[in-house]
């Protein structure tokens, strides 16, 4: 249980430290910023109290905000996710339900699972960021296409992280 | 009261969420709105210092380019020293004036933090409270404007980036001094766009446009950039022009805050005008 916290806390400081100071000076152009912290959401276990959950969201998305310059925009969006979270994995449960120590992770549930999981949730968490930093109706399509494109590069980079920095489950174990 | 409470405690997710939500919403309003974050922004210690030393380490990597342009500045300053001016006019005296007061003053500073790939861009700069900055202080660099300060911190400031949603900068055609709103579009770097130019405007491709003595942020005649291509649009009666940026956002290093001397005096003043509103 402290192991599964210490884990947690560690991939926190990483991955908001390599989203503020790295990935935030990547220039990819103005259509694509990809925000893959979100993998800190994504990967808390399955038996983490829904309002831990939400705290969590709201502090990760205000120490995300802090290198961005964007007061509470990153808080609102990573906390909607965090809210959206319990739901999608109610709609995702597999039949036999989770088993409720481990994460929800690319090794332990699946490529299918993971992708569709991890898709829905940064789509979500994109479009609340993006439009609500912009808050322009006239935008809405340039906008749209920096949802998408960006959906899709924080998706990319959240299942290679998981590729480099984790190992997969031997079958034994 | 009591059932109140009870179906409180059993949505608390919802409730929780609600509330928390709201803060963040909150956050965001009162940022967008008064320019008073208190502490969740880059200029705060711990990011700042992050950042600076981040930049510290990453600035050996561009020093050359730097170093090529700071020697044309110096050059092209050097060039504007009174040494390198042939003294022919011999028969006037030169007049110690006391006429001229000085309106602005530069203070160099460091970039220690910058984006330019998002909608609302904004630099952070190693000047602070301690070195006299203060909000919607103008910035500019040695090859045009940059944005104006936000917000500031002892030994750090935020400064909102020209390629930010918010901004209008009264530009004006130098050649022949027609005036139009500066905004960038959020889509490239390289380009902002003027809108309001009056179409009787003798417009070419390649015009040099600077800041006008209308704004009281810049002063008058800084480069913001060249005309690039205009055209009215439909429905409209005046030019919309492409204007390429002269500032190369992506590779500031340093920077010069710029200080008004006059600006209280004038902005009371013009605060006065009754229906201007």
């Amino acid at each position: 249980m402290i192991n599964d916290a210490l884990k947690n806390l560690a991939r926190f400081l990483l991955l908001i430290l390599a989203q503020g100071l790295i990935i935030k000076n990547i220039d990819l152009g103005t259509y694509i910023n990809p925000f893959p912290y979100v993998l800190f959401m994504l990967l808390l276990p399955f038996n983490t109290p829904s309002w831990l959950v939400l705290m969590l969201g709201f502090m990760t998305g205000l120490s995300v905000d802090m290198f961005y310059n964007t007061v509470g925009v990153n808080a609102a969006a990573c906390t909607f996710l965090a809210f959206s979270r319990h739901f999608i994995l109610q709609l995702l449960a597999p039949r036999e339900g989770y088993e409720s120590t481990m994460e929800p992770g690319v090794y332990s549930m699946g490529w299918p699972w993971f992708v569709s999981y991890a898709g829905i949730l940064i789509l979500l968490h994109h479009i609340f960021l993006f439009y609500l930093e912009v808050l322009r109706f006239k935008e809405f399509f340039h906008t749209l296409a920096t949802v998408v494109l960006s959906s899709l590069a924080t998706l990319l980079l959240v299942v290679i992280i998981q590729f480099l920095f984790m190992k997969p489950k031997t079958k034994s174990s | 009261m009591k059932n109140l409470l009870t179906f409180i405690y059993r949505n608390y997710f919802f409730f929780l969420f609600l509330l928390l939500e709201f803060f963040a919403l909150y956050l965001v309003s009162r940022n967008n709105f008064y320019h008073r974050a208190g502490f969740v922004n880059s200029a705060n210690g711990l990011v700042s210092s992050l950042n600076s030393t981040y930049t510290n380490a990453t600035d050996y990597l561009s020093l050359k380019s730097q170093n090529d342009l700071l020697a044309k500045e110096v050059a092209a300053l050097r060039s504007k020293l009174i040494t390198s001016y042939i003294d022919y006019n011999v028969k006037t005296q030169k007049i110690n004036d006391t006429a001229f007061k000085q309106q602005y003053e530069f203070i160099e500073a460091k970039v220690v933090d910058n984006s330019t790939n998002r909608r609302n861009n904004y630099l952070t700069l190693n000047r602070g409270k301690k070195q006299g900055i203060e909000s919607d202080m103008a910035v500019v660099s040695s090859t045009g404007i940059v944005g104006v300060v936000e917000q500031v911190s002892d030994n750090f400031c935020t400064v909102m980036s020209v390629l930010h949603k918010e901004t209008h900068v009264n530009a004006k055609i130098k050649k022949d001094g027609n005036f139009g709103s500066l905004t960038w579009d959020g889509t490239d770097y390289q380009a902002a766009t003027i809108t309001g130019l009056p179409t009787h405007t003798k417009l070419a491709k390649g015009d040099t446009v600077v800041t006008s003595a209308y704004s009281i942020t810049y002063p008058e005649n800084i480069l913001i950039g060249v005309v690039e291509s205009f055209g009215i649009k439909s429905g409209e009666t005046s030019f919309t022009v492409k204007v390429k940026l002269c500032t190369e956002f992506k590779k500031l290093e340093y920077v010069y805050i710029v200080r008004n001397f006059f600006k209280n005096e004038r902005k009371k003043l013009e605060e006065g005008n009754k229906y201007d509103k």
